[in-house]
C-alpha cells in the first residue's frame, strides 16, 4: 500500500473543520491561520497527485481501498483518473484562494470556515470517489452546507429564497440520480457499488437507454443544465464570495462530472442513444446563457448566467462522445473552475467597497483597484475564448467536437463567442472605466495582499493554460482514452 | 551568434513581450526610462529583421528560417514558423513602425506603462500572423492583436465626442468605435473560425503546406453531407469575409474611420500601417494557395468590391471635414488597389499579368504603409498644436509651420501616387497587371485615381493653402513648428518613400520572387 494522497487530500478540510470548531469564536486570528494552512497542504497535496500522475499509464491511479460495508459492497474506493487529477487540483486552488479572499470575515468566521471546509471535503470526494455509494454521500456533504452558507451569510435580500432554491433543486436532481444508481445495483446483480467493477457490468441497451436520462439529468442539474439552471444564477448571487467561488468554481463541475462518471461511463450505450438531445440542451445553454447575461445589470449576475453559458459548453463537450470534445470538456471544466473563481472574488471585492453591484452605478474601479481590474480583463477574454487564454484551449476542441457529429450545431453555438465578447467588454468598462461616480470617490479602499495573491495565482493559470496546453491537456487525454474505450467496447 | 541565427524568427516574434515585460519592471513615475526603455528594445526585433533580411535567400523556394515545436498536440497542431519573401516584407514592416509609432508616442504621459506594455505586446500579434505556418497559430495570433489594439482605442483615444446609438443614448466616441472594432472583427473571424475547425477536424493537421496539398487535393465526393464543391465555397466566403473586414474593403469598411478616428495617433499609425495589412495578407496566404478554383470563380465579384472601395473610400474621403477621418478614409481608397490586384492574380492565376498585379500589390500594402502612418502622424502632430482636427479651421498654414508644410506635401504626394514616390510604383503594377485581365474594372479603378488626387490635394490646400486663419497666427494659439523628435519620426518614413519610388527593385526583387514561387 503506498502513501494515501486521497485519503489526505479528502479529510484534510473535514479534519481542519473540526479543528476550527473547538477554538472559542472570538480567536479569529488562529481560526483563520488554521483555515488557510489545512488549505494550502490539501493544495500542494494535490499539486503532487496532478505532476506524478503518471500520463503514460491509462487508467485509475493512486487507488485506495478500504472496506466500510461489506455486506452491501460498499467500500471507501479512491482513484484519480485523468479527467478528475485537474479537478482535484482545482479544488485545491479554489479553496486556498477562497480562504485567502475570506480572510475578511468578521460575522463567526468560525462557523463559516467550518462548513466552508466541510463543502470541501464533499467536493474532493466525489471527484476521488471510485464507489457509486460513497460518491453519493460526498456529493450530499457538499451540497447540504451550501444551503447554511446562503442562508446565513449570504445577501441579506435573496439569501432565503435562493438558499432554498438551490437546496431543493439539487436534492430532487441527486435523489433522482440515486433511484437510477440503485435501480443499476440491482441489476447489475455483482452486489457491489464498486464503479470500477460496474464499468463491465454490461447492462443490456434497453436498460442503458431507459436510466441513462434520470442518472444524467439528476446531476446535470448540478451543472446548470437547461431547463433546470435557474437556480444557479441565483444561488450564485445570493451567496457570499467565497461561497459563489466554490459555487460556480467547482460545484457546478461536480455536477457535470458526476454526470459524466455515472451517467456516461457506467450507462454508455444510453450515452450514445440520448447524445444528440444533450446536445440540444447544452446548445441552449450556450446561445441562451449568453444573451441573458449580457442584458443583466447585475455585475453578479453577468457572471452567474456566463457560467450558464460556459456549462453548456462542458455538457456539449460530454454530447460529442468525440475525443475532442471530451477533452475539451475536461479543459473547460478547470479553466472555467479558475476563471469563475475569479470574477466573484473580483466582484466581492469591488461590492464590499462600493456596496452596490449594478453596473450603471460602478466606474473607474481601475484607478483604485488596479490588479482587480485586470483580474477581471483576463478573466474576460478566458470567458470570450480569446486565443492565448485557457478558455480557448478548452472552447476549440469542444467545437471540432461538434464539427465531427452534426456541424449545424458548432454554427449556432459560435454565435456565443460574439455575444459573450460584447458583453463582457461593455461590463469592463462600464465597471472598471471611465468615470467614477462621485458617491464612490475616497470610498474605494485597496485590496489586502492576500486577495492580490489569490488575484495572481488564478490568472497565472488561466494565461499559463492558454500558452502552454500541454500543462493540462495530456492529463485529460488519459481520463478520455477511457471513457472512449467504455463507449466503444459497450 | 548561432543560436540567434537558428532562432532568428521566435526572437523577432517574442523579444517585444520581453520588451514588455522589463517596461512593466520600470518604475511608473519614470516616464524618460520608460519611453527609452520601450523604444531602445523594439529597436532590436528591427535590427534581427535587417538581419534577417540580409540572410534571406530569395531566389530559394519555400519557406526559410522554419521552427517548429509541440504546442497542442492533442489537435495536432504545433508551433510552426517560417517566413518567405511576401511575410518577409510585412515584417520589416511591422518591426519598423513599432519603433516610429513609439516614438511618436513621447508625448502620451497618462498611464504610459500600460500604453507602452500593450503596444509591444501588439507588435508580438502582428507578427505572429505574419510568421505562422499554422493554421490554428495564426488564427491565435489574429485574435489576440486585437485585445491591445481595442484598449489602445478605448483607453488613449480622443477624449471629446459623442455618439447617438439609440434614441438619445449617448456614448463617448471612443467607445463606441473600439467595441465596433472588436466585434467587428471577433464577429468576422467566427466563419474563419469555424472555417478553421472544419479543415481540422478534416485532416486531423493544421500545417500550412500540409493543408495547401490536402485540401487542394480534394474535389469530388461529399463532405458534412454536401457536396465538396459546396462546402468548399462557403469556407471560401468564410476566408474571405474574415479578411475583407480587416482589409477592410467596401461594404465591411464603416468600422475603419470610426476606430481611425479615436485611435491615439500612433494607434491609428499601427492600425493603418500594419492591422490593415493582416487582412491583405490573409488573401495572399491563406485564401489563394487554398482556393484557387473558388478565387477565380469569384474573382469578378472580388474586384468588384475592390473597385467600390476606391472609388467610394476617395468620395467619403474627398466629403470629409475632419483631416483624421479623410485620411481614414483614404486607407479605404488606397486598400482597394490591393484588393484589386489580388482579384486579378486569382482570376488569372499564373499568368505574366497575374504576377505583376500580385508585384503591385504586396509592394502597395508595404507602401501604403508607410505613407498612412506618415499621414496619420501629421495629422497627429497638427491636432497636438491646434486640438481640433476640422479642416475648416486651419488654413494657409504654410508660412507659419515651412518645415511641417514641406513634410505633409511630400507624404500627401506618396499617397496621391507621384511619380518618383512609392505610391506610384505600385499602384501602377497594380494597374498594369490587372488591365489585360479586368479591364473594365481596371477602368473604373483609374477613375477613383483622380479622385484620390482631389481628396489629398482638398487636405493640403484647406490646412497649408488659402488665406491665413489668423487664429493660429499670434498670441497664446500660435502654432509652433514640427519639433526634432517629430521630424524623427518622420525620417525613415519619408527615406523609404523616396527610395521606394526612386529605386524599387531592392524590394522588388524579393516580393516578385516569392510570388512567382507561390502562385506559379
Amino acid at each position: 500500500m503506498h502513501f494515501p494522497f486521497l485519503s489526505i487530500i479528502v479529510f484534510t478540510p473535514l479534519v481542519a473543520a473540526l479543528i476550527i470548531l473547538l477554538y472559542k469564536p472570538e480567536q479569529k486570528k488562529a481560526i483563520r491561520i488554521t483555515a488557510l494552512s489545512a488549505a494550502v497542504f490539501a493544495l500542494a497535496m494535490s499539486l503532487w497527485v496532478y505532476f506524478t500522475y503518471d500520463k503514460v499509464a491509462v487508467g485509475y491511479q493512486f487507488i485506495e481501498k478500504y472496506n466500510w460495508m461489506p455486506a452491501l459492497g460498499i467500500s471507501l474506493h479512491f482513484g484519480v483518473d485523468g479527467m478528475s487529477a485537474p479537478l482535484v487540483l482545482l479544488t485545491g486552488v479554489v479553496m486556498v484562494t477562497g480562504v485567502m479572499i475570506s480572510w475578511g470575515i468578521d460575522d463567526r468566521p468560525r462557523e463559516f470556515f467550518a462548513f466552508l471546509f466541510i463543502l470541501a471535503s464533499g467536493v474532493f470526494g466525489v471527484f476521488a470517489s471510485l464507489d457509486l455509494f460513497m460518491l453519493f454521500f460526498f456529493y450530499e456533504i457538499a451540497v447540504f452546507p451550501m444551503y447554511l452558507l446562503i442562508s446565513i451569510w449570504g445577501w441579506i435580500k435573496t439569501r432565503e429564497y435562493a438558499a432554498m432554491k438551490l437546496t431543493l433543486y439539487l436534492f430532487i436532481g441527486s435523489v433522482v440520480s440515486m433511484i437510477g444508481a440503485l435501480v443499476m445495483y440491482w441489476t447489475s446483480g455483482m452486489h457491489t457499488f464498486d464503479m470500477l467493477v460496474l464499468e463491465t457490468a454490461k447492462f443490456t441497451p434497453t436498460f442503458q437507454k431507459i436510466w441513462f436520462l434520470p442518472v444524467f439529468l439528476g446531476f446535470a442539474i448540478l451543472g446548470g443544465i437547461f431547463p433546470f439552471h435557474n437556480w444557479s444564477p441565483d444561488g450564485h448571487v445570493a451567496a457570499p464570495t467565497a461561497v459563489s467561488m466554490f459555487h460556480a468554481g467547482v460545484l457546478m463541475k461536480l455536477g457535470a462530472f458526476a454526470a459524466l462518471r455515472v451517467g456516461i461511463m457506467l450507462l454508455p450505450q444510453g450515452a450514445i442513444f440520448w447524445a444528440p438531445l444533450i446536445m440540444g440542451l447544452a446548445l441552449v445553454n450556450i446561445v441562451y446563457g449568453a444573451f441573458i447575461a449580457s442584458v443583466q445589470t447585475d455585475f453578479k449576475y453577468v457572471i452567474g448566467f456566463s457560467s450558464v453559458s460556459h456549462m453548456g459548453l462542458v455538457m456539449m463537450g460530454f454530447a460529442t462522445l468525440t475525443p475532442e470534445g471530451l477533452t475539451g470538456a475536461g479543459v473547460q471544466m478547470f479553466s472555467h473552475g479558475i476563471m469563475t473563481a475569479l470574477f466573484f472574488a473580483a466582484v466581492g471585492m469591488v461590492y464590499d467597497r462600493a456596496h452596490t453591484r449594478q453596473i450603471p452605478e460602478l466606474g473607474g474601479m481601475i484607478k483604485p483597484l488596479p490588479l482587480v481590474g485586470i483580474g477581471v480583463i483576463v478573466g474576460s477574454l478566458v470567458s470570450m475564448g480569446m486565443p492565448g487564454f485557457s478558455g480557448f484551449i478548452a472552447e476549440f476542441p469542444i467545437f471540432m467536437g461538434m464539427w465531427k457529429t452534426h456541424a449545424l450545431v458548432a454554427i449556432i453555438a459560435a454565435i456565443s463567442i460574439v455575444v459573450t465578447a460584447s458583453y463582457v467588454l461593455l461590463v469592463v468598462r462600464r465597471v472598471f472605466f471611465g468615470k467614477m461616480p462621485e458617491a464612490l470617490e475616497g470610498h474605494i479602499a485597496p485590496i489586502r495582499n492576500l486577495d492580490k495573491i489569490a488575484l495572481v495565482l488564478l490568472m497565472t493559470l488561466m494565461i499559463g493554460i492558454g500558452l502552454f496546453p500541454a500543462l493540462i491537456v495530456p492529463w485529460v487525454q488519459t481520463g478520455v482514452q477511457h471513457i472512449l474505450a467504455l463507449l466503444g467496447g459497450a | 551568434m548561432a543560436f540567434i541565427n537558428q532562432h532568428l524568427l521566435t526572437l523577432i516574434l517574442f523579444f517585444p513581450v520581453l520588451a514588455a515585460a522589463v517596461v512593466l519592471c520600470l518604475p511608473n513615475r519614470n516616464l524618460k526610462a520608460i519611453r527609452w526603455t520601450a523604444f531602445g528594445l523594439s529597436m532590436v526585433p528591427f535590427l534581427l529583421t535587417i538581419l534577417l533580411w540580409v540572410q534571406f535567400k530569395a531566389g530559394q523556394a519555400g519557406f526559410q528560417f522554419q521552427e517548429q515545436a509541440s504546442w497542442y498536440a492533442a489537435i495536432h497542431s504545433t508551433f510552426h514558423v517560417g517566413v518567405d519573401g511576401l511575410s518577409l516584407t510585412m515584417v520589416l514592416l511591422t518591426t519598423l513602425l513599432t519603433p516610429v509609432a513609439l516614438l511618436a508616442s513621447f508625448n502620451v504621459t497618462d498611464r504610459l506603462k500600460a500604453y507602452m506594455f500593450l503596444f509591444l505586446l501588439l507588435e508580438t500579434g502582428m507578427l505572429g500572423v505574419f510568421l505562422s505556418l499554422d493554421l490554428l497559430i495564426f488564427f491565435v495570433f489574429w485574435e489576440i492583436g486585437l485585445v491591445p489594439m481595442y484598449f489602445l482605442i478605448n483607453q488613449w483615444g480622443s477624449e471629446k465626442g459623442e455618439r447617438e446609438i439609440w434614441k438619445g443614448v449617448k456614448v463617448q466616441s471612443r467607445n463606441y468605435a473600439s467595441l465596433k472594432f472588436i466585434i467587428f472583427t471577433m464577429g468576422g473571424s467566427l466563419g474563419l473560425l469555424l472555417a478553421i475547425q472544419m479543415l481540422g477536424v478534416l485532416f486531423q493537421n493544421y500545417d500550412l503546406p500540409v493543408l495547401y496539398q490536402k485540401w487542394n487535393s480534394l474535389t469530388t465526393g461529399t463532405l458534412l453531407g454536401l457536396p465538396v464543391e459546396t462546402v468548399k465555397t462557403v469556407a471560401f466566403w468564410a476566408f474571405v469575409i474574415a479578411f475583407a473586414i480587416k482589409v477592410p474593403v467596401w461594404p465591411f469598411h464603416t468600422w475603419l474611420p470610426d476606430a481611425h478616428t479615436e485611435a491615439p495617433t500612433a494607434g491609428s499609425m499601427i492600425l493603418a500601417g500594419v492591422l490593415l495589412k493582416l487582412g491583405a495578407y490573409g488573401f495572399l496566404r491563406l485564401v489563394l494557395p487554398l482556393y484557387p478554383v473558388e478565387s477565380a470563380r469569384y474573382a469578378g465579384w472580388l474586384a468588384f468590391l475592390a473597385v467600390m472601395a476606391i472609388i467610394f473610400g476617395a468620395f467619403a474621403a474627398y466629403g470629409q471635414k475632419d483631416f483624421k477621418r479623410l485620411v481614414a478614409y483614404s486607407s479605404v481608397n488606397h486598400m482597394g488597389f490591393v484588393l484589386l490586384g489580388i482579384a486579378a492574380a486569382a482570376k488569372a492565376a499564373g499568368t505574366i499579368n497575374a504576377t505583376i498585379a500580385l508585384n503591385g500589390a504586396v509592394l502597395q500594402m508595404f507602401n501604403h504603409g508607410l505613407s498612412a502612418a506618415g499621414m496619420f502622424f501629421l495629422v497627429g502632430v497638427i491636432y497636438e498644436r491646434t486640438h481640433t482636427r476640422n479642416l475648416e479651421d486651419f488654413g494657409g498654414l504654410f508660412p507659419l509651420v515651412p518645415i511641417y508644410g514641406g513634410i505633409l506635401i511630400f507624404t500627401s504626394m506618396a499617397s496621391l501616387g507621384l511619380p518618383g514616390l512609392n505610391g506610384f510604383v505600385s499602384e501602377f503594377l497594380v494597374v498594369r497587371g490587372s488591365w489585360p485581365i479586368l479591364t473594365l474594372y481596371t477602368a473604373i479603378a483609374m477613375i477613383g485615381l483622380l479622385f484620390t488626387g482631389a481628396y489629398v490635394l482638398k487636405g493640403v490646400k484647406n490646412v497649408l493653402q488659402g488665406p491665413m486663419n489668423e487664429h493660429w497666427g499670434e498670441g497664446e494659439h500660435k502654432i509652433t513648428e514640427i519639433n526634432m523628435r517629430e521630424i524623427f519620426v518622420m525620417a525613415p518614413l519619408m527615406t523609404l518613400i523616396l527610395v521606394i519610388g526612386v529605386y524599387p527593385a531592392w524590394i522588388l526583387d524579393v516580393i516578385n520572387k516569392a510570388m512567382m514561387m507561390l502562385f506559379h
